[in-house]
């Protein structure tokens, strides 16, 4: 059956910005359906909030939306493009719960948009824990024993039915929000009762606990003719209790004999069938009792999830791109394979490797936050390895995660006893597996092993096989090339074997390489290798026969970002992505290497080669001599994949291998204070006061010298890690301490005057050598002080003068010549008063460039990929790359005006009491994602901001106030303003008197320290745990580390977070928000493409 | 496990050095290879790779262990077995001894640790040959020597060497419906099970039973069965099958099955380049437009026209099934002038064990036959 021919346009809608649960791994699927819509005929309208998403190039639709995915602002692009049909289920929950609210409020039915791929009916079947559990039953098979509840009295009723532990499951969210284990009443009681918020229907499932079991996942994908494959099945190592997400997971399923897998896969079928999701993919979760295999189906997702990313880059069949296609009328057996050309998509792939994939987790940013992992998804993003065995690919993906502690380690004693190290175990937790090898290093049996974890003793057997390899290579008396193929076989890496072997790396490497002993590059094919693969897809392994080809065309090798972390993300693979495409057009063969399965850059299609590897020095020397073996290599590129490839540009550039663009030398002058002081010097350029220190008793001589307050922070971070802005000596001391270090630091701390009271400013640049591209400036919204990658900002800058501009293009230009940039540049500047200051300068890709590069309609990645290979920027302007004149600081007076707006992942965490983590913004990023909102005036894009944001400006009604002192002044003039727009203003009793002193009726409220009054007053606490209030302001007295619990404001924006009202901390922020509530009022916020605005942004 | 070498070395040269696994000693066949990720035990106990020294594209091989329930037939039929990384332990409810015992318990000679990519790949583009695997002779020369010796896969009669001594019957499950004569040769258990299952008693005969014997049985519908070797040298089925296409009787056969039907309608078998195994593959069933993922284990094939229909003695013949694949024919439909379906075939595996249920299908068709309303 033909491409369908009775629609013309297609709505996407994608996923919003990156939060936890759902990450870029829907621009990747997103991405693949535009292009395939495109390619078929269709015109293709897409909205997507997410500036850094590749979806959102003007490229990949025929009308761009950034807007917010609610549906309210759906609504009005559907009125205004009238599509045909609609396409929700390859853009997350987000999407697929959007899609349903405009089929519930009838904009579907009104605009006559189809919904394709699946049906309402399906999706509500598929997710309604009650009506999916029919269709199990129906298929002869079992659910968990379950009760639906819609009261937390019927939860109790449940309870006494089940009996404790209960799995609490909320209905129609996405990674688990709300879901958890409750082993009493007082678990139950708060878990059930934030289920009941979370669902959007106010509905849980409470459930008899399966804890323990094994885990498995299958792929699954039908056409319309109801052919239905299986892609991919995938086992989980760490068994029932643990969301997927958080869990390590293998491909394929490795402890399944054939009939207990059939079995799985006839329900599997049966379910997708049943539920009637008509076309495209679906997944489907299985728990099974090791004893006895009792089979039980957990659930499904009736639309492209996180799992599907990671089962078409384990195998390399792209479901969303298939999804895409038999969502517009093909059937699988009309859709070529990809990778073989010859043979058609109706197949099932076979893997003849081993994929392993690990959880990466950012605890350190919340160390208030429990730890422990549970079936609410905590991690921030994860790494995908590929090995010929499990032991090899469990090691390269453990080395893929860049945490020094995530890899096993044969250095010195274990960290502590076998009984505590036992102990350990039984709690889930980041790290685990490390944990486990150092009790298995303990003298742990494999019993002792599987009755603390539940892990499957075949997964266990294999950490003893790590082991006793490792035991080998110990006790070997010379690293002979038997006993370095045989550790290499098992994954171990050069650094590992150093270690056990006392030797450096760098020794290890020279004697392994003189051997002749070097991986071999296998392709993932589909099919295990039984026909020929035209897609160079690979992955290392230490084997016989390497399967790269020669070639002619100079290439050029890009190192992505490795897995998403907060302060690395998605931001970073757009660069990489936007290198390959540009060096692509120019002529070169591009070459990715990553080991992000989340990502589009590690999408097949996305280079001419991809080589799926972690980020080490050690795997990208090998495949850089595998590619240099194969023909000739322009460079590589460092400088687009945030911190970790840049942290390897030394090593290689000392290994011999082209580094291009701006040189590692010149990264280092960037980085190191006093080198980059002097380059500041010599042009004249002032920089806040600072010092570093080396102990606390240096650190306070360093403060006393420069006035508080002051910054403190360790040398060579991204993301801000570790940062505090502190105001007294005692304080200074208290951020030493948690800084750690004792008495003498192993790296120098840095020590900033901090100033008060500074605008932000942010600024992408490009320079050639010769001449500077200023790609945008950006101006914070908050003061100087919160980290910028959680500061929303305005591009063009809001409040600067030409002759700002002017004066930052002069420093920029000034400090790109200094350090020796060729490519990109971002540097941070505070103009307080008039002075200008310098606070760093980053010669490399930032979090900003796909923002700047959508708000100034120009590709900035592509233009420095193009000058890190040899291109000036008057060259690149002649192509039309680049503007043919003017850059981002001269954008027209006109030019709309774009917001960035950080997205926090606070309501993902909980303290060990079980109270929300504290949401204010500080010096140390914490945000996982972002969203643009963009309009002609400020107040309407920052409103469309917040609403992208999931945190939007309340149109009228409650809004609380209480502020720091050092704020009270800047907040009178705004809280009046929402007063006038009809607002009723609370506040705690000082900030009520300054309002009612200066003319705002203010209720006073009484402080949660107060406890209710007398007649039963209810404090602020429990107004805003009551859902009273719509909006709430609370500034921290001081700023300090996030989740300390002594800060007055903690328990208020704790529990707005709970209850999801929007809390603004700080000034500057209620400021803008008042603007955007402004804006709302006055009415008629339109939506419009980024076509559409490109004219105005270009001014042609 | 075992840390003695062993040695792999295919008739065009090719050697691989590995270790030994399973029993040690040597053993020669043709080396092939199968794609599915499940289901060792099941393919290891399939006599259809009797004679064939099986290399698995799956790296782990033995983690579910072996168990009491899952063999084919009853003992391992396989030559020769080569694997890349065996389990050292095995880990399943239901499993009761290790992989690892099973093979030196039944003295299959195997080898490990080799790269089984690389071997996969080169039988791909070489196609399916002579191998030999040994743990006493290493060098690579005197090895090749013996594997040329060894007699080539085409052309060889391999039925008889697999199939039951004495016949047998399973019993049907529930109501008896109807009876059925099962040629054995190289018959599967799940096969007649599957037909039980449906209320067929089913008398499994030997690969040599005659006309006489077939027909004593009183059989409603006749079925075939897979199992090793070259169609061109199996007269004896096909002869018997053309007796019993010229009684009206119903017929139905799976894998050498297909490939006896085809003769018996006139048609030509031939050797594929490295044949279809693996429980992947995608089948393409002419009536319906829809795809079945199917099992297969098959190194021969049906000449056959895929368009139109062909005049036998006994009703038109067609091509109801190809492979999605590579358009290899994977079944033939023999309909009477009257439009009747009178006997049909598959080259793969509706049985599946191991692999998937979708043509489960064809044994409800084949009681549909009988019934007389297919």
């Amino acid at each position: 059956m033909p491409r369908r021919t009775d629609i013309e346009s297609v709505l996407v809608i994608g996923s919003g910005p990156i939060v936890i649960g759902q990450a870029c791994e829907f621009d990747y699927s997103g991405t693949q359906a535009c292009r395939v819509l495109r390619e078929e005929g269709f015109r293709v309208i897409l909205v997507n909030s997410n500036p850094a998403t590749i979806m959102t190039d003007p490229e990949f639709a025929d009308a761009t939306y950034i807007e917010p995915i609610t549906p309210e602002y759906v609504e009005k692009v559907i009125e205004k493009e009238r599509p045909n049909a609609l396409l929700a289920t390859l853009g997350g929950q987000t999407a697929l719960n959007a899609a349903i609210a405009l089929h519930d409020s009838g904009v579907l039915e009104k605009y006559g948009v189809e919904l394709i791929g699946a049906s309402v009916d399906a999706i509500q079947r598929g997710e309604n824990r009650e009506s999916f559990k029919q269709i199990v039953e129906k298929l002869g098979a079992e659910t968990a024993r379950s009760v639906i509840c819609h009261t937390l009295d019927d939860v109790m009723g449940a309870a006494d039915e089940l009996g404790y532990p209960l799995v609490v499951r909320p209905s129609f969210t996405m990674g688990g929000v709300g879901s958890g284990m409750a082993y009493d009443e007082t678990d139950l009681r708060r878990i059930a009762g934030a289920g009941l918020h979370a669902s959007p229907t106010t509905e849980v499932l409470i459930e008899e606990s399966i804890l323990g079991w094994k885990e498995y996942e299958l792929e699954v994908m039908r056409d319309k003719a109801d052919n239905v494959v299986i892609i991919c099945s995938i086992e989980n190592v760490d068994p029932m209790g643990i969301h997927t997400g958080d869990s390590v997971t293998v491909a394929p399923a490795m402890t399944l004999t054939d009939r207990e897998y059939q079995v799985m896969r006839d329900l599997s079928i049966g379910i997708i069938r049943e539920v009637g999701v008509d076309t495209g993919g679906c997944n489907i979760q299985f728990a099974v009792n090791p004893v006895d295999g009792r089979l039980i189906v957990i659930e499904m997702n009736p639309r492209v999830s996180r799992s599907s990313a990671l089962a078409s880059k384990a195998t390399g069949f792209p479901i969303a791109k298939i999804a895409a296609k038999v969502a517009i009328g093909y059937t699988l057996d009309e859709i070529p394979n990809d990778i073989t050309q010859q043979t058609p998509a109706s197949f099932e792939p076979v893997l003849d490797y081993v994929v392993v994939k690990v959880p990466r987790f950012a605890f350190e940013k919340f160390p208030a936050a429990d730890a422990t992992l549970t079936t609410h998804m905590k991690s921030v993003g994860e790494a995908m390895a590929i090995g010929r065995n499990y032991t090899e690919a469990l090691q390269k993906a453990l080395r893929s995660l860049e945490k020094p502690e995530a890899r096993f380690s044969w250095a010195g004693d274990p960290s502590t006893d076998l009984e505590s190290l036992l102990e350990a175990i039984k709690t889930p937790q980041d790290g685990r597996l490390r944990i486990i090898m150092d009790a298995i290093r303990a003298g742990a049996t494999p019993e002792q092993i599987f009755e603390n974890t539940r892990i499957d003793p075949w997964f266990v057997d294999q950490m003893y096989l790590i082991h006793e390899t490792a035991l080998q290579v110990a006790a070997a008396p010379r690293l002979t090339p038997e006993i370095l193929r045989l550790a290499k076989r098992h994954g171990f890496s050069d650094l590992q074997l150093a270690e056990i072997r006392s030797l450096t790396e760098d020794v290890v490497r020279g004697v392994r390489q003189a051997l002749g002993i070097r991986p071999v590059y296998k392709t993932v094919d589909t099919c295990a290798a039984e026909f020929a693969a035209t897609t160079p897809y690979h992955y290392s392994s230490y084997d016989e026969e390497s399967e790269v080809a020669p070639r002619e065309t100079p290439a050029v090798l890009i190192l992505g970002s490795g897995p998403n972390r907060i302060g690395q993300g998605i931001e970073f693979d757009y660069s990489c992505v936007h290198a390959s495409m540009a060096l692509r057009d120019a002529g070169y063969c591009t070459i990715m290497v990553n080991c992000n399965p989340e990502t589009v850059s590690t999408d097949y299609d996305t280079s001419d080669r991809l080589y799926f590897e972690p980020l080490t020095c050690e795997d990208v020397l090998e495949i850089v001599y595998a590619e240099m073996q194969a023909g000739p290599v322009a460079g590589v590129i460092v400088q687009l994949g945030g911190q970790t490839p840049l942290g390897l540009a030394q090593r290689l550039a000392d290994a011999g291998v082209p580094i291009v663009g701006t040189s590692p030398a010149a990264i280092h002058l960037a980085e190191e204070r006093g080198a980059f002081g002097k380059v500041l010097a010599d042009a004249g350029l002032p920089a806040p006061k600072h010092g570093t220190a080396l102990s606390p008793a240096e650190a306070h001589g360093v403060a006393e010298e420069i006035g508080f307050p002051v910054l403190v922070r360790p040398s060579y971070v991204l993301g801000g890690r570790g940062m505090e802005i502190v105001y007294s000596a005692d304080e200074l001391s208290a951020a030493l301490e948690r800084l750690g270090g004792g008495d003498a630091f192993e790296h120098p701390v840095l020590i900033d005057r901090f100033l008060d009271d500074a605008v932000e400013i942010d600024v992408d640049g490009l320079f050639d050598g010769n001449e500077l591209f200023l790609g945008g400036v950006m101006e914070h919204i908050e003061e100087a002080g919160v980290h910028s990658g959680d500061s929303s900002c305005a591009l063009p800058p809001i409040t600067l003068g030409n002759a700002d501009i002017e004066k930052i293009r002069q420093s920029t230009e000034a400090i790109a010549r200094g350090v020796g940039v060729q490519g990109l540049l971002n540097v941070q500047y505070a103009l307080a008063g008039d002075v200008l200051y310098v606070l760093e300068a980053n010669p490399r890709a930032s979090r900003t460039v796909p923002f700047v590069s959508k708000a100034t309609a120009t590709p900035l990645a592509k233009a420095a990929a193009r000058v890190m290979l040899g291109a000036t920027i008057a060259e690149l302007r002649a192509e039309g790359m680049l503007p043919a004149k003017g850059d981002g600081g001269t954008l027209p007076p006109n030019a709309p005006i774009a917001v960035k707006e950080a997205v926090m992942p606070f309501n993902r965490f909980r303290t060990i009491d079980g109270r929300s983590v504290d949401t204010v913004l500080g010096p140390e990023m914490r945000s996982t994602g972002e969203v643009m909102g963009f309009d002609d005036t400020f107040g309407i894009a920052f409103a469309k901001s917040q609403a992208g944001a999931s945190q939007p400006l309340p149109g009228s009604g409650k809004v609380f106030v209480s502020v720091a002192n050092r704020d009270k002044r800047h907040m009178i003039f705004p809280v009046k303003r929402l007063a006038d727009l009809g607002f009723q203003i609370y506040a705690t009793e000082g900030t009520a008197d300054v309002l009612r002193r200066n003319g705002v009726e203010a209720v006073t409220v009484r402080k949660s320290s107060q406890g209710p009054g007398p007649n039963g007053e209810p404090t602020i606490v429990q107004m805003v745990q009551d859902g009273e209030l719509n909006l709430i302001v609370n500034t921290p007295i001081g700023i300090t580390q996030g989740g300390s619990p002594r800060l007055d404001g903690y328990e208020i924006r704790s529990a707005a977070v709970a209850r999801n009202i929007p809390c603004i901390t700080t000034v500057q922020g209620l400021a803008a928000a008042v603007q955007g509530i402004e804006a709302q009022q006055s009415g008629g916020i339109g939506v419009r493409s980024l076509q559409d605005w490109v004219p105005r942004i270009l001014g042609v | 496990m075992s840390s003695q070498p062993a040695l792999l070395v295919l008739e065009d040269g090719r050697s691989f050095a590995g270790t030994s696994y399973g029993a040690t000693g040597e053993t020669f066949g043709e080396a092939v290879f199968t794609t599915g990720m499940t289901g060792y035990q099941e393919t290891l106990t399939d006599p259809s790779y009797h004679r064939q020294i099986v290399t698995q594209t799956a790296p782990h091989i033995g983690n579910t262990g072996v168990n009491d329930e899952d063999d084919e037939s009853n003992k391992i039929w396989v030559a020769g077995y080569v694997v890349r990384d065996p389990a050292r332990v095995p880990s399943n409810w239901r499993a009761t001894r290790s992989l690892d015992d099973q093979l030196k318990s039944q003295g299959i000679v195997g080898i490990s640790g080799i790269d089984t990519r690389a071997l996969t790949r080169h039988l791909r583009e070489r196609g399916a040959m002579r191998a030999g695997i040994s743990t006493s002779v290493l060098d690579p020369a005197e090895l090749l020597t013996k594997v040329l010796e060894q007699p080539a896969m085409a052309g060889s009669d391999l039925a008889s060497q697999v199939t039951t001594a004495d016949a047998y019957v399973v019993p049907a499950e529930g109501e008896k419906r109807f009876t059925v004569v099962a040629l054995d040769l190289g018959i599967k258990a799940m096969t007649p099970k599957r037909m039980a299952e449906r209320g067929i008693e089913v008398h499994v005969l030997p690969a040599t039973a005659t006309l006489e014997e077939v027909l004593a049985v009183n059989p409603d519908g006749i079925f075939m069965s897979n199992g090793p070797g070259d169609p061109e040298t199996t007269e004896h089925p096909t002869t018997l099958l053309k007796e019993l296409l010229q009684r009206g009787k119903p017929y139905f056969g799976i894998c050498f099955g297909n490939q006896v039907f085809g003769r018996a309608l006139g048609l030509g078998t031939f050797k594929l380049k490295y044949g279809h195994r693996g429980i992947n593959q995608p089948v393409l069933d002419r009536a319906t437009g829809k795809v079945e993922i199917t099992a297969q284990n098959h190194g021969f094939a049906v000449d056959a026209p895929l368009e139109g229909t062909i005049e036998t003695p006994y009703g038109l013949a067609e091509v109801s099934h190809v492979s999605l694949n590579d358009n290899v024919v994977e079944g033939l439909k023999l309909t009477g002038h009257d439009g009747r379906v009178l006997a049909f075939s598959v080259q793969y595996h509706p049985e599946a064990a191991a692999g998937p249920h979708d043509s489960a299908y064809l044994f409800d068709r084949f009681i549909e036959l009988m019934e007389g309303r297919a």
